[in-house]
């Protein structure tokens, strides 16, 4: 089925060329870190994880995400996603792998990686999240080549894809769990150190992910002959409009239990975050953006009218996704090492190359996604065109 | 039964890689591989259920008091001096009681107090955070309590150092083996007895284990004219468990549950 990435017209191929120069020079600054070392980037022994490493917690969340569609038609038989089920599918696959690229590119000695395999360490939760995120990635991979086999030979799949099925449906929400683990069972790491953080990340993942899934889907239909559907956006609208919800409500748990109990370690990131700390205010605008896109996107998706309208929904989910992308994406992480644990303010901001080796990175994202939704539209085409012909044909 | 060359070479081949593979299996799982750098003791190493330090402050009253500890440590370790924060590398520093203690300190307490200056290193915690979450066992605790690095296995995730809540681990951000651009060396004076690190890799005190391991004091205790005192913390009878049993000693947030083998005399004799 591959075969049918390397058939485009000029634009696909534009496209493609265009991310390739993207991911060549993000690839560029990624050889100038492993010469010096992360250095390079605006880390400090102070704040020794930031960008890479936020855009990995935040994408193990979109990956996650690919969910809200395998439970509704996969369990709940609801077939209006069986169009696009394959698309959150896809994107759960490119998700992942960029999710590891964040971590090895994070890491100060990429080419000893293979001791985390060498050196199993059941009491690391990274050694857990490799596992999971691996298994995750194998398991799209899998269900999804074979589901979409299937339907270009317009055959029901294979009757061993559905356990594997089922099986995925616990497994991303244990990939975003694990994830979250890593940073909630930290001792003297205030933010971080919350019940609620698993549930956190999982409300905000199926905001996210199916926000941008949305979004991608109406790329698809411009794109090309394929239509996911008015109703299965609708109902993919809905399920972000809930998510989002909670994911408000559950950060406000965090300030009321942070504020109303005045210990100063709660409250300290939070003031550092959304009002600055001790004259340091390098994150304040962003989160101020974050909090009033928050609140935009979720009054147009909450009111049915503007919900519906395909002009204003765009707008709405974009909202949505880059409130949660600055949420998880910038503040979550540093907000976890600011103060220091000397109760001191250092602040971080990631230097040019950081930023190019991120870009590099989306690149590769997005080309993989390109090629696996390039395979999964034209098998769709094809297989509609078929349809359509045998019809007439009778 | 006679055999070829030919299938000679195929099995030996085939069993050759069977028995390394479960070598390596067995390997993988045994426990007791864990402590890759661990060094023979010779026969004068001095030996410890748990290391413990008691640092008494009143002992420390001069600029040059900390500097020299400071060096002492510093130079034998080969710690590389960047010149800049952000890279900085440090094993022993001096941080003042409001930070190093951060929740004790309140409104009415006497200035002097407050910034009064604490040497900090390394708490070998006897529940370390740090060994809880390296996902390679390159930090890990030794049987005598020592939480030690392994520089050749650590991938450089820095996992470690989010998890440490005293900030005592500093990570090697470019080659410390390296010069500045006016091309001076950022090991200042280079100590052929300690190994140097390499780029990528996370690092901090560690208790002179080589010192130890040839009977001698670790070199901050012996730089420090009696301001850190070393010893059993699980033997009654040893120097730090007289002085924490006649003084009121206190820890860096023990309420987080990682058990510091780090006690601090806070107001000198003259308080016991």
């Amino acid at each position: 089925m591959l075969e049918k990435a390397l058939d485009g017209g000029k634009g696909y191929w534009a496209w493609i060329f265009l991310l390739l120069a993207i991911i060549g020079a993000g690839f560029i600054a990624y050889l100038f870190q492993f010469n010096y070392g992360l250095g390079i980037t605006g880390l400090s022994r102070d704040v020794s994880w930031g960008f890479y490493i936020a855009q990995f917690t935040f994408l193990v969340g979109v990956a996650a995400s690919a969910v809200m569609l395998v439970i509704p038609y996969y369990l709940h038989n609801y077939k209006k996603f069986g169009r696009i089920v394959i698309l959150g599918e896809f994107l759960a696959i490119s998700s992942v792998i960029m999710c590891i690229l964040f971590i090895f590119v994070d890491l100060g000695q990429p080419m000893r990686v293979m001791n985390v395999m060498l050196h199993p360490t059941p009491n690391s939760v990274m050694f857990w999240d490799m596992i999971v995120l691996v298994g995750y990635l194998t398991l799209n991979v899998v269900i999804g080549w074979t589901t979409l086999g299937a339907e270009r030979k317009e055959v029901a799949p294979p009757s061993w894809v559905k356990p594997l099925i089922y099986l995925s449906v616990p497994w991303a929400a244990s990939i975003h769990t694990v994830t979250a683990f890593l940073y909630a069972g930290l001792p003297g790491r205030h933010l971080w150190l919350t019940a609620i953080m698993a549930a956190r990340f999982l409300s905000s993942a199926f905001a996210a992910g199916p926000a941008l899934l949305i979004l991608l889907a109406f790329i698809v239909r411009r794109v090309s002959k394929f239509d996911p559907g008015k109703e299965a956006i609708q109902s993919l609208a809905k399920i972000v409009t809930y998510a989002m919800s909670i994911n408000v409500f559950f950060f406000l748990l965090e300030v009321f239990t942070a504020f109303y109990s005045n210990i100063p370690g709660h409250m300290a990131p939070i003031k550092y975050l959304f009002v600055g700390l001790e004259g340091h205010t390098r994150l304040v605008p962003f989160m101020w953006t974050a909090t009033a896109l928050a609140f935009i996107g979720l009054t147009l998706l909450l009111i049915p009218n503007t919900r519906k309208n395909e002009g204003i929904l765009p707008f709405a989910l974009i909202a949505v996704f880059v409130a949660a992308w600055i949420d998880k994406g910038m503040g979550l992480v540093v907000g976890g090492f600011v103060p220091n644990p000397f109760e001191r303010v250092v602040e971080y901001s990631p230097t040019a190359p950081e930023l190019l080796i991120t870009v590099g990175v989306y690149g590769i994202g997005a080309l993989v996604l390109t090629v696996l939704y390039k395979v999964a539209v034209s098998v769709k085409e094809e297989v509609e065109a078929g349809g359509a012909g045998e019809a007439s044909h009778h | 039964m006679s055999i070829d060359r030919r299938q000679f070479l195929k099995i030996a081949g085939v069993s050759t890689l069977l028995g390394l593979g479960t070598a390596a299996a067995v390997n993988g799982i045994r426990r007791d591989d864990v402590e890759a750098s661990q060094m023979e003791p010779g026969p004068d190493a001095l030996k410890a259920k748990r290391w413990g330090f008691v640092v008494d402050m009143s002992k420390f009253k001069t600029e040059e008091d900390y500097a020299r500890v400071v060096h002492a440590c510093h130079s034998i370790h080969n710690v590389p001096d960047y010149g800049n924060p952000k890279d900085e590398i440090k094993w022993i520093w001096k941080d003042d009681f409001e930070h190093t203690f951060p929740g004790q300190e309140d409104t009415y307490m006497a200035a002097e107090m407050k910034e009064k200056p604490f040497m900090v290193f390394c708490n070998h915690c006897a529940q370390p955070p740090c060994v809880r979450v390296c996902p390679t066992k390159a930090t890990f605790k030794r049987t005598d309590g020592i939480v030690m690095m392994d520089m050749h296995r650590c991938i450089g995730c820095r996992f470690c150092m989010a998890a440490c809540p005293y900030g005592s681990r500093s990570f090697n951000f470019r080659d410390p083996r390296g010069k500045d651009e006016s091309g001076r060396p950022f090991i200042k004076e280079l100590n052929p007895e300690f190994p140097t690190r390499t780029k990528g890799v996370v690092e901090k005190c560690t208790f002179c284990y080589e010192r130890l391991a040839k009977g001698l004091k670790p070199a901050c205790v012996e730089a420090s004219g009696g301001g850190i005192v070393f010893g059993d913390l699980e033997d009654p009878n040893s120097e730090v468990r007289q002085l924490i049993s006649k003084h009121y000693t206190i820890r860096r947030k023990p309420e987080l549950g990682t058990q510091p083998s780090i006690y601090y005399i806070v107001g000198g004799n003259e308080n016991a």
